[in-house]
């Protein structure tokens, strides 16, 4: 068993500098917490006027009868992606410069896909029956329907909320157990409980490593699986502008995009709020942004073949739904394609603007302002004008759908306010364990030999 | 005919050539059904709840314009795009062709309306009202729908449910035209016929195979059971 008595002082102080943002929070936290608590605790008020008054509160209509709820419902499942994508994949292809984020990563992916979890709940019109959704035993005799996209929605979000919390959990083992050796009185009995016995054995690193190992193997496949379920809410259906056989690839690779943003986004909020500039160094930025550049490509690729195989068709319904949306939304979809296509793919080209903070941090917003509008443009507009001319209409969100948006943006930061108050946001462990394989590196010639044993 | 429900398959003619498009049909809708009025404002921005609507489209440029009534209402397809998206199985089909939509079973997602390609299927945004005095007519063979449920025409069922009653009780088989919805017993110009397609020798069965016939949307394979009829042009002088 170590604690940190028996720790040299440097590394010590290392652990303390990668933990900081547990420390007793100031009057500055406190204010974030209740401004955030504030907003949340508004748009609980207009769900309840919502639930207590009827849907007619919101902007829904006719032929929109889906709004901004599921507009906010595939952002924020694409949002979760993030995670995935940086911790799963950047682990198994044993990116190392991934360490520092990866921790924050990965709860952003738990935060938001708990977030927009909640949004096909908020849209039901009888959300207090929710549970007839679900496979339980009843007295009817009644099962729920298999065919449902919407069934498939349920299961795939309820595996991937269950399965990236277990790898957000199993990932922070080894660190929660540093958090309870260097804490007091009751949080170390929290933390004790917390890490499972954690005393860092070799059988424990063992198994610790090929559980991680195996848990970003299995998580891969859970997020495409997810997105591609969320695209197919749409693309099963009859909907002309919905029904198309791309949507599930491009839904995936929308939601990596916007992950990735966020992920980057998010890295400098932490770095600045925590004073992590020592752990997250350009090279993150830079190798983050050279990821980012790649998936605004092929996003930009998957919308071009969708738009162009509509276009050439010509079919009449179809093209009349893209001739409305062209119309009416003129200017979404051109900041669509500006904060997609145009800003990522000409500025992330430069190494010069991958290192700089704040061009990266105007950069990633766009994109997630233009992930936002896809969204919008992919739910609203082709509801807008489906196939019977007669009941054509239009949409526009109500305080109530903004106001529980709102809520939404301001839930997941005070989760998030959370937990980095309570659990460790940098990944100690893993920063360390790189640090020390450096440390460690032996040089012949250009090849660069690691002298430490690794698993994985 | 017979009695077995496996040997029944409501479905409906609307003769186009006959509309004249008067709404006595949207009106009878409304009072048989219980369909709750939303008031000028709802209706405006797409609140209604009409089970039955006449759609009205202009043909041609002035001066030589005509008016295209289509009287739109849930059209039971035997391949309902509705009932499969419904999670918990409040959409569903019934053994006699109908379309089916239980209440209390539905949760309100919206679904089913989306993929409605008629968008015949409506959604109470509020709890019903109706302002004195029409709250003492209600039907007191219909449910009245809450809010944040997903409703639309059943083709009268409690009607249909009825006159099988009646039939059972004195031992005979239903007759042809004795269920008659409520748009098609107030049709004045009768353009609405609706029975048994299975039996061949029905009024609305002999219509539906018109050379006039049409149904709407086909292409999109939903099969409906309500069948239009159409001439060459020649039918409404405009």
């Amino acid at each position: 068993m170590s604690t940190s008595a028996e720790l040299h002082p440097a590394i010590a102080g290392k652990n303390a500098a990668m933990l900081s943002s547990m420390e007793p929070p100031r009057w500055r936290w406190y204010l974030l917490a209740f401004v955030l608590g504030a907003v949340v605790a508004f748009g609980l008020y207009a769900f309840t006027v919502q639930v207590t008054t009827g849907m007619g509160v919101t902007g829904i209509n006719l032929p929109v009868m889906w709004g901004f709820y599921i507009v906010n419902f595939v952002f924020w499942v694409g949002l979760s992606h993030s995670g995935t994508m940086v911790s799963a994949i950047l682990r198994l292809s044993h990116a190392t410069w991934r360490r520092p984020i990866l921790r924050g990563a990965e709860a952003m992916t738990v935060f938001s896909i708990t977030v927009g979890g909640l949004f096909p709940l908020i849209h039901l019109g009888r959300n207090w029956v929710f549970y007839y959704m679900l496979p339980y035993p009843n007295q009817y005799g009644l099962w729920p329907n298999f065919r449902s996209p919407l069934l498939w929605d349920m299961m795939a979000i309820n595996t991937y909320i269950l399965g990236s919390t277990i790898f957000l959990y199993v990932g922070m083992l080894p660190d929660l157990a540093l958090v309870r050796d260097r804490s007091q009185g009751r949080r170390r009995l929290f933390y004790a409980l917390l890490s499972l016995g954690w005393r860092g054995t070799a059988h424990q690193w063992r198994l610790f490593a090929r559980a991680s190992t195996m848990l970003a193997a299995l998580i891969i496949p859970v997020a495409v699986s997810v997105h591609s379920i969320v695209a197919w809410d749409f693309a099963v259906t009859l909907v002309p502008g919905w029904h198309s056989t791309i949507f599930a690839p491009y839904f995936v690779i929308g939601a990596i995009t916007s992950g990735v943003a966020a992920v980057i986004t998010l890295m400098i909020v932490i770095r600045k709020a925590f004073r992590l500039e020592e752990f997250l160094l350009p090279l993150h930025f830079d190798n983050m942004g050279k990821l980012l550049l790649a998936v605004t490509l092929l996003w930009s690729y998957f919308y071009f073949a969708e738009v162009l195989t509509l276009w050439y068709a010509h079919e009449p319904i179809e093209w009349e739904m893209f001739r409305y949306m062209a119309e009416r939304y003129g200017w979404l979809l051109f900041l669509m394609i500006l904060g997609n296509t145009l800003l990522p793919i000409s500025l992330l080209t430069f190494r010069r603007i991958r290192r700089s903070i704040p061009a990266m941090l105007g950069i990633t917003l766009m994109v997630n302002v233009a992930m936002f509008t896809e969204r919008f443009l992919i739910v609203v507009p082709p509801l807008s004008h489906k196939n019977i001319p007669f009941v054509w209409g239009s949409y526009t969100p109500s305080w109530v759908e903004l106001s529980v948006m709102a809520a939404a943006f301001a839930g997941f930061g005070l989760l998030y306010l959370l937990f980095a108050k309570f659990f460790p946001i940098v990944a100690v462990t893993d920063v360390r364990e790189q640090e020390e394989t450096l440390a460690g590196e032996r040089r012949l010639g250009r090849t660069r030999l690691e002298t430490m044993a690794r698993e994985e | 005919m017979s009695e077995a429900t496996d040997q029944l398959r409501w479905g409906m003619v609307i003769d186009l050539d006959r509309c004249t498009g008067c709404g006595a049909c949207v009106t009878a809708c409304q009072a048989e059904n219980n369909v709750a009025l939303v008031g000028k404002e709802e209706f405006g921005k797409g609140r209604n709840l009409h089970w039955l609507r006449v759609e009205r489209y202009w043909e041609g440029e002035f001066p030589h314009v005509r008016a295209r009534f289509v009287p739109m209402l849930c059209q039971h397809c035997a391949d309902a795009p509705c009932e499969p998206v419904c999670p918990v199985y409040a959409s569903y089909h019934n053994p006699e062709g109908l379309n089916g939509q239980v209440y209390n079973r539905c949760v309100g997602t919206r679904y089913c309306a989306n993929n409605c390609p008629y968008a015949v299927r409506v959604f109470n945004f509020f709890n019903p009202e109706w302002p004195q005095p029409l709250d003492q007519q209600l039907n007191p063979d219909v449910t009245v729908r809450s809010r944040g449920v997903m409703e639309k025409c059943t083709f009268c069922i409690q009607r249909i449910r009825g006159a099988k009653e009646s039939a059972k009780l004195e031992g005979r088989p239903l007759r042809d035209g004795e269920v008659q919805p409520a748009c098609a017993q107030t049709c004045p110009p009768g353009a609405i016929i609706f029975g048994n397609l299975n039996d061949p020798d029905s009024q609305v069965a002999r219509l539906a195979r018109s050379p006039r016939r049409l149904r709407l949307l086909e292409d999109l394979g939903t099969e409906p059971s309500v069948v239009y009829l159409k001439g060459g042009g020649h039918e409404h002088v405009g």
